[in-house]
């Protein structure tokens, strides 16, 4: 008998298998790489929002860091790519766990606002120190340099199909450890913590350590997800810390269903593919990314993927 | 000392109009606990609106009245259409309907009106007043009384009207406020329509030194949330000071220590009174019902 855990898990990587099936053209690989970086992201906002219950208006200046350590760490430190992947995750855990103590004290709409004054900093940082990151023109990024290795093995694979199987790869890692973890004690207690706090503390839960460590992994599912664009995408700008990046994951998670990976994973599924859809639509696309965003959230309220499936529950019931 | 002067200037002006935002903020979460992120979206209609009615020639006045009521008219769709409908939504999904709503409204604004900078005449010629060796444009007066006037205005409702009193008892426990006879959903239906009315006034003021556009919303509504928390969440009082400080700070930094990170340093100062008093400078100390 498979547990849940395994079989959504294997749901997740037959789904990543089977896609490119209906993959018209090459291009349909980087929307599924794109789609697999932001499910990354969102994973690690639903660790934050869906399980220990805080919120974060600010997680893509994390992703920024990721993403500028790929492209600063090569070229000023001589460090692999791989090796800046690491780096950037690491600089974004400390930097978390360094401004997580303070701000996690704080809750609602205090807490959003603290987290959007972090985003906004970095975002600043990374426009302003043009001698460094070029400005808001952005900068480019080294080859992470693994396609060689594969061809040096006798596998030659383009560039989009290479980063679709290697991004949905990471993301079967992400949701794997995601999942691991709700069903662990720390799992059980931030879900405990997200019911009530007080109740939570009254059962021996040290609920400012837990909330600083759900912040500080969903950080650096953030900082990988940042770091793994950089590197497909061979170039970076500010706008990847910005403050609209940061609402989209959120939007993301909420969107397609907090409380679980796979909720989350859908809505960034969506909210990927919405905008690839409206560019025949270019001028009315904010118009409609708002509406949706209303919408799903008047008449949805818990999210695509968990409304859909209680639908379906009762229908068969 | 003289450029000293004139950075207070240049701050009280921009502060007055983050007060406004702040102000605006405060009316609604003081209704209903909401935090609006559409709030600079307000700011922005009131300013586009009376750009472009003026252009089709009506007179300045008019155009101002006409701007206000109609971002009225859209604070109260904003709660009817959207905001009432999610009522004891998580506080996560009030915030992406807010965010949301501000997405609309600006993609809207862009189809409706243009993607341009425009700016609007001012309402006293553009002669500077010099005082002490710095100067002063007479539209800064205008929107620092226009910020101080509202205040005043706000104060004496909370404190003296029924409807004010009616509008805090609303926010504090809905079902109680609801027992003693209280319209609670016409009181937010008020409150929206007044917290728009204040953001358009503050576009209105602001436009002949600021500019608009359709995408100046969002920054404006960041500033001021950040100055409503600075003051404290729900506090007139705190708007106002919160605002001017923050103008300040902004003015003080670009000044003298790098124009750059002059919004950088607001929010550092933000977050530090948030952890050192998490309710503001004027907000009341609370403490959790379990």
């Amino acid at each position: 008998m498979l547990s849940t855990k395994w079989l959504q898990l294997a749901v997740l990587a037959v789904l990543i298998a089977l896609l490119p099936l209906l993959f018209p053209s090459g291009y349909y690989y980087r929307i599924g790489a794109l789609i697999f970086v932001n499910a990354l992201a969102v994973t690690g906002l639903v660790i934050l929002v869906g399980w220990a219950g805080q919120i974060s208006l600010g997680h893509a200046g994390f992703a920024g860091i990721g993403a500028y350590a790929c492209a600063l760490a090569p070229e000023h430190l001589g460090l692999h790519p791989a090796l800046a992947v690491l780096l950037g995750a690491g600089i974004s855990a400390a930097l978390a766990a360094l401004i997580g103590r303070p701000i996690l004290r704080l809750k609602g709409y205090y807490l959003g606002v603290a987290t959007l004054g972090f985003g906004i900093l970095v975002t600043m940082v990374l426009t302003n120190e043009r001698v460094w990151t070029g400005g808001p023109d952005g900068m480019s990024v080294a080859e992470l340099g693994l396609r060689d290795l594969l061809r040096d093995m006798g596998v030659r694979i383009s560039g989009g199909v290479f980063w679709y199987w290697f991004c949905g790869l990471v993301l079967l890692i992400g949701a794997w450890f995601a999942l691991n973890l709700y069903d662990s004690a720390t799992g059980r207690a931030l879900r405990a913590l997200h019911g009530s706090e007080v109740a939570a503390s009254t059962i021996g839960i040290d609920v400012p350590k837990l909330k600083l460590q759900a912040f500080v992994i969903s950080a650096v599912y953030a900082s990988v997800a940042g770091s793994l664009l950089a590197l497909q995408n061979r170039f970076i700008t500010p706008d990847v810390a910005g403050f609209m990046h940061s609402i989209e994951m959120v939007t993301m998670a909420v969107l397609g269903g907090v409380g679980s990976v796979f909720g989350a994973i859908f809505g960034a599924v969506i909210l990927t593919l919405l905008p690839q859809v409206l560019t025949v639509f270019a001028e009315y696309e904010q118009l409609v990314l708002g509406a949706v965003m209303i919408l799903v959230m008047i008449f949805l309220p818990r999210g695509l993927l968990p409304s859909i499936a209680a639908r379906l529950k009762r229908k068969s019931s | 000392m003289e450029s000293l002067l004139q950075f207070l200037f240049s701050g009280l002006t921009v502060g007055a109009v983050y007060a406004l935002v702040a102000l605006g903020f405060t009316i609604i979460s003081n209704a209903s606990d909401v935090v609006n992120f559409a709030q600079g979206e307000f700011v922005m209609l009131g300013g586009m609106i009376t750009v472009f009615a003026h252009e089709a020639g009506v007179p300045l006045a008019l155009a101002a009245v006409l701007a206000i009521l109609l971002t009225a008219a859209v604070g109260v769709a904003l709660n009817k259409l959207a905001i009432e409908p999610a009522r004891g939504a998580p506080v996560v999904s009030v915030i992406i309907i807010t965010i949301g709503a501000s997405i609309l409204i600006r993609g809207a604004s862009q189809l409706i009106f243009d993607k341009q900078l425009h700016r609007l005449p001012s309402f006293s010629g553009d002669a500077p007043i010099r005082i002490g060796g710095a100067t002063l444009l007479p539209q800064s007066l205008w929107v620092i009384g226009g910020a101080l006037v509202v205040f005043v205005a706000l104060w004496l409702f909370f404190t003296r009207t029924l409807t004010g009193k009616a509008v805090l008892a609303t926010a504090n426990n809905r079902l109680a406020a609801q027992l003693v006879g209280i319209n609670t959903r016409a009181i937010m239906t008020l409150s929206f329509a007044l917290s728009a009315a204040i953001g358009a006034l503050a576009g209105v003021l602001a436009t002949p030194i600021t500019l608009v556009s359709y995408d100046v919303g969002v920054a404006l509504a960041l500033k001021g949330f950040a100055a409503a928390m600075l003051g404290g969440m729900g506090n007139p009082k705190g708007a106002l000071v919160g605002g001017l400080l923050l103008g300040l700070f902004e003015a003080l930094t670009a000044g003298y220590i790098s124009s750059q990170y002059k919004e950088a340093v607001a929010f550092i100062v933000i977050l530090a009174v948030l952890f050192a008093m998490p309710q503001g400078l004027f907000g009341a100390k609370s403490t959790e019902r379990v």
